[in-house]
């Protein structure tokens, strides 16, 4: 099969005033088209770093990385961003936020209808339709990060990177985000990388764990497969002895074999 | 009708609270000076000023409100030219920082200089009073524009420009789309500013180059010895100055995000 992402060796160090910090090395990682993967770890650990290669936003110091076969010079449409603060662009509604990407990733090909018609559907795959005339400061911290993911997937990307996306939001609203993206993801049959903190929101929606080391020279420790079947419901999930075995997998690798000292 | 009791007490009657008493003051000072007219006589002289605003005798003897027109002129021709050097510089000084630290030494010296010593320079050059003092306002409004202009830019969040790069968008959709109204809410603190200064200046620029303008007006009644007519022309100066700043801050208001 295909690998779709394509990690090689990869090293990434920073020049700072103390000399080279090594963040990253020695990653190699190999993603399938469809599948749903979360890096998790501890913070410092240089998780979101990894995800801003993958962007291409940071270039690695060594290595090799690919998407699609192609290598990553930069960022680019083929690989969709959802940033943890939303990011969207406080002086256009949420309609043109996701426009705007629309526009630079199909405005060549399509008339302006079409643009729009892409528009209003990825709105309305996050179940925003009614709020696509508001600005962002009209609507919730839950419907803004949802306009953040209508706006990567609107340009059909390859790859969805996500960068703990609901972490800035309450337990609840972040459950019913990660319900609704269980059910995007499975309509839009994407391929997703995700950053988290969470173990719960790690075990329920991918397909592999990727557990990172501490840093400094943070590489992966574990990568563990998750079995569970999906469609996958919270509720029963809570009583499956499969998933209190994964999670507590994960759990023992961060307070265990990761532990971290109190900072 | 409880609601606008509320109003008229709580926002209506300090402000009308507060003028009272300061012509209260007034008059008092007035009552016991020779020399300073007080707000009756004041008043009466401003009604007959301002029953024939546009009257020409000559160059030296216009109408109040032509007086005004002249100083606002100057001031938008002054400001407006400003506005189109200095706006566009502050994007490059904002953007590139080769540029901002090659500008930032002669921008900080010569930003605390009183517009005013520019004024033989700007005689010398255009040997003419007009284009001096609208010179003068060009100069006393650059700097706030400037340095807001490039200050709004530096302080664009890295979230958005990474926004532009994920989206690969075009420079002249980063310009549009992200910098531009970014930066806006600065720009027109730049621009509030810069009206002050420039309204603040033209007085005193006009009191040294004479023709028809406010600043002249004030000097040319103290050799009259109107002092009514000194005292009508502060108020103008203030409320036309009032008025300048309301309309920027209702603009900036409407692009405050």
């Amino acid at each position: 099969m295909k690998k779709y992402v394509q990690i090689e060796d990869v090293q990434m160090s920073f020049e700072t005033r103390q000399g080279t910090f090594v963040a990253l090395k020695d990653i190699d990682l190999k993603i399938d088209p469809g599948e749903f993967v979360t890096l998790i770890g501890h913070s410092g650990c240089g998780k979101s770093t990894l995800l801003n290669l993958i962007a291409g936003l940071l270039m690695p110091t060594d290595g090799i990385m690919l998407c699609a076969d192609r290598e990553i010079a930069g960022p680019g449409p083929d690989r969709g961003v959802v940033f943890q603060n939303h990011s969207l662009l406080p002086w256009l509604t949420c309609f043109e936020n996701v426009l705007l990407a629309v526009e630079r990733v199909f405005g060549a090909t399509e008339n302006r209808e079409q643009l729009r018609q892409r528009t209003g559907a990825a709105l309305s795959l996050v179940h925003l339709s009614h709020a696509e005339h508001k600005y962002p400061h009209e609507i919730s911290g839950g419907m803004k990060q949802r306009v953040g993911i209508a706006r990567a997937l609107s340009m059909q990307p390859k790859v969805l990177l996500m960068d703990e996306p609901f972490g800035a939001l309450d337990a609840l609203t972040r459950a019913h985000l990660q319900d609704e993206l269980m059910k995007i993801v499975k309509e839009t049959n994407s391929t997703v990388v995700m950053v988290t903190h969470d173990v719960d929101e790690a075990v329920l929606l991918s397909d592999r764990i990727v557990m990172m080391t501490n840093g400094p020279a943070a590489t992966i420790g574990e990568i563990l497969s998750v079995d569970l079947p999906k469609p996958r419901n919270r509720l029963a999930l809570a009583n499956d002895a499969r998933y209190h075995q994964l999670r507590g997998a994960v759990l023992e690798f961060l307070y265990q074999k990761q532990a971290k000292e109190a900072a | 009708m409880i609601k606008i009791n509320k109003y008229l007490a709580e926002d209506m009657v300090p402000p009308l609270i507060g003028m009272g008493l300061f012509i209260l003051v007034w008059a008092l000072l007035a009552h016991n000076s020779e020399a300073l007219p007080g707000p009756v006589k004041t008043w009466h002289s401003a009604v007959s000023l301002f029953s024939d605003p546009f009257y020409r005798k000559g160059p030296n003897d216009q109408g109040i409100g032509w007086n005004i027109l002249n100083s606002l002129g100057r001031v938008g021709i002054g400001f407006g030219l400003a506005a189109l050097i200095g706006i566009p510089l502050g994007f490059m000084i904002g953007r590139f920082g080769f540029l901002d630290k090659m500008t930032s030494p002669i921008v900080s010296m010569l930003r605390p200089v009183s517009p005013l010593a520019w004024l033989p320079i700007g005689l010398l050059v255009f040997k003419a009073a007009n284009p001096a003092a609208i010179w003068v306002i060009f100069i006393s409004s650059i700097w706030p524009m400037i340095v807001n202009t490039a200050m709004g830019v530096r302080q664009l969040p890295q979230d958005y420009l990474n926004v532009a790069r994920v989206l690969n968008l075009s420079e002249w959709k980063v310009f549009t789309k992200i910098l531009f109204p970014a930066t806006l809410p600065y720009m027109l603190t730049g621009i509030r500013l810069a009206i002050g200064t420039a309204w603040l200046v033209i007085v005193a620029a006009e009191m040294l180059t004479g023709g028809v303008g406010i600043g002249f007006w004030v000097w040319d009644e103290w050799n009259n010895l109107n002092v009514e007519h000194i005292i009508i022309a502060i108020f103008v100066v203030g409320i036309v100055g009032l008025l300048l700043e309301t309309m920027l801050v209702q603009i900036a208001k409407r692009f405050s995000y």
